[in-house]
C-alpha cells in the first residue's frame, strides 16, 4: 500500500547485489557448469549431460549420507525447537535476571564452530574429559571415537548446547512482544498454564517459530566444522554428514563433475524444503 | 454479583513510599452497590487505571482493603475474585471462533457442553453476534472484538463486576455511539456491577449511574452525572466534565455578594464564602445567556457546532463562553451577559465554598 | 487554485481505495477530511502527498503536474495519529530537522525552532528526550516540526486520536490558530463529526473511497446531499426511515405514525422516500408547529447532566432523542417525542437529496 517510487534507493543496494553476485551467484553457476562437464585436469573439460546426476542418485555412499543427515536434522529440530521454547517460556519477562539470562543464553552463539568442536572433543574424552569421565563413572560404557551411539549422542548434544540458544531468543522475543492485557484475560477467563500456552503464546509465536525451525533446519542440513572437529564423520562412517561427503568427494578425490551434481542436488534439496514449508506455514494463514 | 467496598485504599508503584507524592493512589474510599454502573473518569496518570487494577486484583494495595459483598478480596488472585473485564485493545483468542471465544471461561470452568451452548447462544443474541458464531474471531471488526471480549464475561454467572478499561478507544464514532448504548442498555438488562473507565466525559456520563471523578491520585467528586454537571465541588470537575468545560474567574466576595472586575455577580453560594483564600467563581457554558443589560463584554468568536453554537467572549481579561442554540441570536463586538444565579458558584481555592470536603 | 486533483484513482490489486476523484483545494484553507477508518482518508493523503502514486490521474501544484514528483522533492509535511518523533534526539533537535536537511544558519535554525516552541508551549522541554515528555507533549513535538518549516502541503493524520478528551479539546482551539495566515494547504482527517464541526472551515465527507460531498463544514451538516453523506456526518447517528409521501401526509414504514409535510417538502412528488432528522430535532416538548408525535417504548437513555439522549422503538425501529437539560425516562414505559418535520431531510431511493 506505501510503495515508494523513488528509484534511487536501489542504488545504494546495488553494492549488496554486487557482493552476492560474487559471493553466491557467480559460484553457483560455475558449479552449474561443473556438474555437466568432465574434466581430467589442464583445464580441459567435455560435456557430460546429466552423467554425474545419474551417479549420483545411484551412489549408495551417498543415500547413506543423506539419510543420516535427515535423521540428524530430525533429531536435532526435535529436541532443539521444544526445548528452546520451553526454556523461553521459563525465562522471566522483567526485573534485573532479565539481561542475565539473556547473556547466558547468547554465550553458545558467540563460540566460533571449530572451537565448539574441540571443546566438546576434550570435554567428551573418556579417559580425560569431564563429560566422557562422569560418563564412564557412572557404569555407562561410553567412548565416541570407537562407539557410533556415543557419537552420535555426542554430536546431538553439541548441536543443541551450541544452538538451542538460538531459537530461545527468537522465542523470548515473541513472547515479550504479546501485550499484557492478554495474559490478564486469559487469568479472568480462568485459563490454565495449558491454555494459555495453546491459545495465546503458540498462536502469536507462530511467524516466529517458523523462522526458528526454517534457520535450523538450513544450518543443521548443512552442519559441518564441529563434526568434522568432533568425530571426523567416524567411526567408520557413522556421522559422516552430506557436507562431510561432499567435502572429501570435492577435495579428496578431485572428482570436481560429482562434486559440483552433489552441491546442487544439496542446495536444491535445502531450498525446496524451507520454501515448502515456508508457504504451507504462511497458507494456513491467509485462511 | 456483589456490592464492593474500597476501605482507605493507598497504593504506590515504589517499594518504600514516604511522601504522599510518592502515591499514585492517594488513600480513596468508596462504596459501590450491587448492580450498579460506576465509572471511574479523569486525566491520563490520575490513578484511575490504577484503581480498576486494584479492584481486578492485578495489583496488590500498599494500604487499605478491598471488599467484595464484605468480604476481603485484597488477597486473591483476579481468578478467585470472579472479575471480568474488557480492555482497551480488542482481546480475543486468534485461532477460536466466535462461539469457542465465548465458550472459552466457561470450558476452563469445567462447566457441560449443553449449558455452554445454551448460555453462548443467549449472549450472542444479546450482542447480536448470533451470525457470526462459526467464524473466526480474527476477522471480525474492532467493535465486533469488543463485543466478544464482553461476552466472555457475561456468560459466565459467577461474575462480580465487569470491568471496562477504556473499551471504546479504537472503535469508529458511529458505532461508539451504538455500542455504549448497548452497554447501557445491557447493564439495564442483566443488572451486573460495571466499572468503567475513561477519560471521555461523555461515555462516563452516559454509561454510569455514578461516576467518580479523579486526578493526581485522588478522588475530586463522586455524585450522579446531574450532580456533577450542576455542581462540580471543584474546578478540576467543573473543567474535566462539559464540552467545553466550565467558566472559572478570579472574583472578590464582598458582605455576601460576588465581583469579577469590579461587577456585581449574584452567586448561589456566594453568602458561605468566607472571602479568604483564593476566590474564583465558576459558571457552565449553558448557564449564561445574552441579555439587555448585565456584565459587558466583547464577542471573539462564534463556533457553530451544529445543534448549537459556543460563544466565546471577553469579560475583561477573562474568557467566558456560553452556548447559544440553533437558531438563537448572536450580537457582534459589544454585549451584556447574565448569570444564572441557582448554577453560578464561588470557589475558594479550587473547592466549592462553604461545603464540606 | 493550487493543488488539484484531475480523475485520481488508486487501485491495489481487485480492491479501489480511491475511486474516480477530482478536487480543488485553495491556498491558506483548512480542509477536514471526515469518514470512518477506512474510507480512505489516509490513502487520499498519501497520493496528494506524493507518498503514493496513483493508479490513474494527476495531480497539479501552482499548475505544475507534480504526479510523479516524490514526496522528498515536495514541500510537505505530515502528522500521524501515532506521536512520531526521533527517540535518539532531543525535542529541539527534533523540531529542527526538517531545517537540518536544508542546510539552514544554525542561529536561523534557532530562532525558528524556538518560535514554533513557544506556540506549541515546548520550551521548557527543548532539551527532553520524546520519551520523558506526555503523550500531549509528544504529539505537540511532532506538530511542531510540521509548521516550523515553511510547508507548502501540512497532513494531519487523525493527530488527536490518541490524546486524553481534555487535552484534545485544547488542541483543537490551538490548531487552527498555528495555520491561519500561513500560505499552506492544510488537510486533517478525523472520524469524528464533532472534531470537524469545532474546526469549521471546509469539510469533505468520504466513504469506501468516495468524496460524498465537499463545501464548507457547517453546510454539509445541515444541507448533505445524499444518505451517505448525511450518515458520515451526523454525530450521534442520524436518524433515517423510510415514509410514504401522499399529498400533505407523511405515513412510517414502521409503526403507525403519520405526520404532516414540511412547507419545505410540500413541491415533493408523491411517493416513497427515506427521510432524515437529526436527533436534536427529536425533542421530548413540542417545539415547532410542523411536528409529528413519535410514541414508543424507551430503549435506553443517556443522560450527561446537560443532555438527555433517549433511544426508543417505534413499530420496530429505534428512533434517538437528544435534548437539553435531564429528562428522565424509565426504561421499557411508553412515552411520546415530538419530530420537528420541518428539519427531516427527503432522499429518493437512490439516495439523493431532494429536498
Amino acid at each position: 500500500m506505501n510503495k515508494t517510487f523513488n528509484n534511487k534507493a536501489w542504488w545504494m543496494v546495488f553494492p549488496v547485489f554486487l557482493v552476492v553476485a560474487f559471493n553466491a551467484l557467480v559460484p553457483l553457476m560455475t558449479v552449474v557448469n561443473y556438474s555437466v562437464q568432465e574434466t581430467f585436469g589442464n583445464n580441459e573439460f567435455f560435456w557430460s549431460g546429466t552423467i554425474w546426476f545419474q551417479q549420483l542418485l545411484e551412489n549408495d555412499q551417498i543415500r547413506d549420507s543423506l539419510g543420516r543427515q535427515i535423521a540428524f536434522t530430525a533429531v536435532a529440530l526435535f529436541i532443539q525447537v521444544p526445548l528452546g521454547l520451553a526454556i523461553a517460556l521459563c525465562m522471566p519477562r522483567k526485573g534485573p535476571w532479565v539481561s542475565v539470562c539473556l547473556v547466558l543464553m547468547a554465550l553458545p552463539l558467540l563460540v566460533p564452530w571449530n572451537v565448539v568442536g574441540s571443546m566438546w572433543n576434550i570435554m567428551a574424552l573418556p579417559d580425560i574429559g569431564l563429560l566422557g569421565k562422569t560418563i564412564n563413572a557412572m557404569g555407562i560404557h561410553y567412548n565416541y571415537t570407537r562407539d557410533p551411539v556415543a557419537a552420535w549422542f555426542t554430536v546431538v548434544l553439541m548441536d543443541v548446547w551450541h544452538w538451542t540458544s538460538l531459537v530461545v531468543l527468537l522465542c523470548y522475543a515473541g513472547l515479550v512482544s504479546i501485550p499484557d492485557a492478554y495474559y490478564q484475560a486469559a487469568k479472568i477467563d480462568g485459563a490454565r498454564p495449558w491454555a494459555v500456552f495453546r491459545y495465546i503464546q503458540l498462536p502469536k509465536l507462530k511467524h516466529v517459530l517458523t523462522i526458528a525451525i526454517l534457520l535450523r533446519f538450513m544450518d543443521s542440513f548443512m552442519i559441518y566444522t564441529e563434526v568434522i572437529v568432533l568425530t571426523g564423520g567416524g567411526p567408520g562412517s557413522a556421522t559422516k554428514f552430506l557436507s562431510i561427503d561432499l567435502v572429501q568427494k570435492a577435495l579428496g578425490g578431485f572428482d570436481l563433475g560429482p562434486a559440483a551434481a552433489f552441491s546442487i542436488v544439496y542446495f536444491l534439496i535445502i531450498l525446496l524444503t524451507s520454501w515448502l514449508f515456508y508457504t504451507l506455514m504462511m497458507r494456513n494463514e491467509a485462511n | 454479583m456483589a456490592k464492593i467496598t474500597i476501605d482507605n485504599l493507598r497504593h504506590s508503584y515504589l517499594p518504600e513510599p514516604k511522601r504522599d507524592e510518592d502515591f499514585a493512589l492517594k488513600r480513596v474510599h468508596l462504596d459501590w452497590a450491587d448492580g450498579g454502573a460506576y465509572a471511574l473518569l479523569g486525566p491520563s496518570g490520575c490513578g484511575k487505571t490504577t484503581l480498576l487494577n486494584l479492584i481486578s486484583g492485578l495489583l496488590h494495595p500498599t494500604e487499605g482493603r478491598i471488599l467484595f459483598d464484605g468480604r476481603d478480596v485484597s488477597n486473591e488472585t483476579p481468578e478467585h475474585r470472579n472479575i471480568a473485564q474488557v480492555f482497551q485493545f480488542p482481546v480475543i483468542y486468534d485461532t477460536m471462533t466466535v462461539y469457542d471465544n465465548l465458550a472459552f471461561p466457561l470450558r476452563n470452568r469445567k462447566v457441560d457442553e449443553a449449558e455452554i451452548k445454551k448460555r453462548v447462544t443467549a449472549i450472542a443474541e444479546m450482542l447480536e453476534l448470533t451470525a457470526t458464531l462459526s467464524k473466526r474471531a480474527s476477522g471480525l471488526t474492532a467493535d465486533g472484538k469488543q463485543k466478544i471480549s464482553l461476552g466472555r464475561g457475561l456468560v459466565r454467572s459467577d461474575v462480580n463486576v465487569i470491568m471496562f478499561d477504556e473499551p471504546l478507544t479504537v472503535i469508529d464514532p458511529h458505532l461508539k455511539w451504538q455500542l455504549r448504548s448497548k452497554l447501557k442498555e445491557l447493564q439495564h438488562r442483566i443488572r451486573r456491577t460495571m466499572i468503567y473507565v475513561t477519560h471521555d466525559q461523555t461515555e462516563a456520563l452516559t454509561f454510569a449511574d455514578q461516576v467518580v471523578v479523579m486526578n493526581n491520585g485522588e478522588v475530586v467528586q463522586t455524585g450522579t452525572p446531574i450532580e456533577l454537571f450542576e455542581k462540580p465541588k471543584h474546578i478540576f470537575v467543573g473543567h474535566f466534565i462539559g464540552s467545553p468545560g466550565m467558566n472559572v474567574m478570579p472574583c472578590q466576595v464582598r458582605g455576601g455578594k460576588a465581583f469579577v472586575e469590579g461587577h456585581a455577580v449574584a452567586a448561589d453560594n456566594a453568602a458561605s464564602s468566607k472571602g479568604s483564600g483564593r476566590l474564583e467563581l465558576g459558571i457552565r457554558p449553558e448557564f449564561v445567556t445574552f441579555a439587555d443589560k448585565g456584565l459587558p463584554v466583547d464577542v471573539v468568536k462564534v463556533s457553530d457546532i451544529g445543534r448549537y453554537r459556543v460563544v466565546d467572549t471577553r469579560l475583561g481579561e477573562n474568557s467566558v463562553k456560553l452556548i447559544v442554540p440553533e437558531g438563537g441570536a448572536i450580537p457582534e463586538g459589544k454585549a451584556h451577559l447574565a448569570f444564572d444565579k441557582a448554577h453560578t458558584q464561588i470557589y475558594s481555592d479550587g473547592w466549592l465554598a462553604g461545603e464540606a470536603r | 487554485m493550487t493543488l488539484e486533483l484531475k480523475n485520481v484513482s488508486k487501485r491495489v490489486g481487485a480492491d479501489m481505495h480511491i475511486h474516480d476523484t477530482s478536487l480543488v483545494f485553495d491556498d491558506n484553507s483548512f480542509n477536514i477530511l471526515l469518514g470512518a477508518t477506512r474510507a480512505g482518508k489516509t490513502t487520499l493523503m498519501q497520493l496528494m502527498a506524493g507518498i503514493q502514486k496513483p493508479t490513474a490521474g494527476t495531480v497539479w501544484h501552482r499548475g505544475k503536474d507534480v504526479t510523479h514528483v516524490p514526496v522528498q522533492r515536495r514541500n510537505v509535511s505530515m502528522v500521524y495519529q501515532q506521536f512520531i518523533n526521533y527517540p535518539m534526539l532531543s525535542v529541539f533537535e527534533n523540531i529542527a530537522s526538517p531545517l537540518r536537511v536544508t542546510g539552514m544558519a544554525e542561529k536561523e535554525v534557532k530562532s525558528r525552532v524556538g518560535r514554533a516552541a513557544e506556540i506549541l508551549r515546548l520550551t521548557a522541554m527543548l532539551d527532553r528526550k520524546p520519551a520523558e515528555l506526555s503523550g500531549g507533549q509528544q504529539q505537540r513535538t511532532a506538530i511542531a516540526r510540521a509548521i516550523v518549516k515553511d510547508s507548502d502541503l501540512i497532513f494531519l493524520d487523525e493527530p488527536l486520536a490518541n490524546l486524553d478528551y481534555k487535552l484534545r479539546e485544547e488542541l483543537r482551539d490551538e490548531l487552527p490558530k498555528l495555520f491561519s495566515g500561513r500560505n499552506a494547504i492544510v488537510f486533517y482527517a478525523t472520524t469524528e463529526p464533532h472534531e470537524a464541526l469545532l474546526f469549521g472551515n471546509q469539510t469533505l465527507t468520504m466513504h469506501e473511497g468516495r468524496i460524498t460531498q465537499f463545501g464548507p463544514t457547517a453546510e454539509i451538516y445541515r444541507k448533505p446531499n445524499s444518505l451517505v453523506s448525511a450518515r458520515v456526518f451526523s454525530d450521534p447517528p442520524i436518524n433515517i426511515a423510510k415514509v410514504t409521501k401522499k399529498g400533505r401526509s407523511l405515513q412510517l414504514a414502521h409503526g403507525d405514525v403519520t405526520w404532516p409535510v414540511a412547507p419545505s417538502a410540500a413541491r415533493l412528488p408523491d411517493g416513497d422516500y427515506s427521510i432524515g432528522l437529526q436527533p436534536h430535532y427529536v425533542l421530548p416538548q413540542k417545539a415547532s408547529e410542523t411536528s409529528g408525535a413519535l410514541s414508543g417504548r424507551v430503549l435506553v437513555t443517556e443522560i450527561s447532566g446537560s443532555e438527555s439522549v433517549v433511544h426508543i422503538d417505534v413499530g420496530g425501529q429505534t428512533w434517538v432523542s437528544q435534548s437539553h437539560g435531564v429528562h428522565p425516562h424509565q426504561v421499557g414505559e411508553m412515552a411520546t417525542f415530538h419530530a420537528d418535520v420541518s428539519h427531516a431531510l427527503f432522499f429518493d431511493s437512490a439516495g439523493k437529496r431532494v429536498s
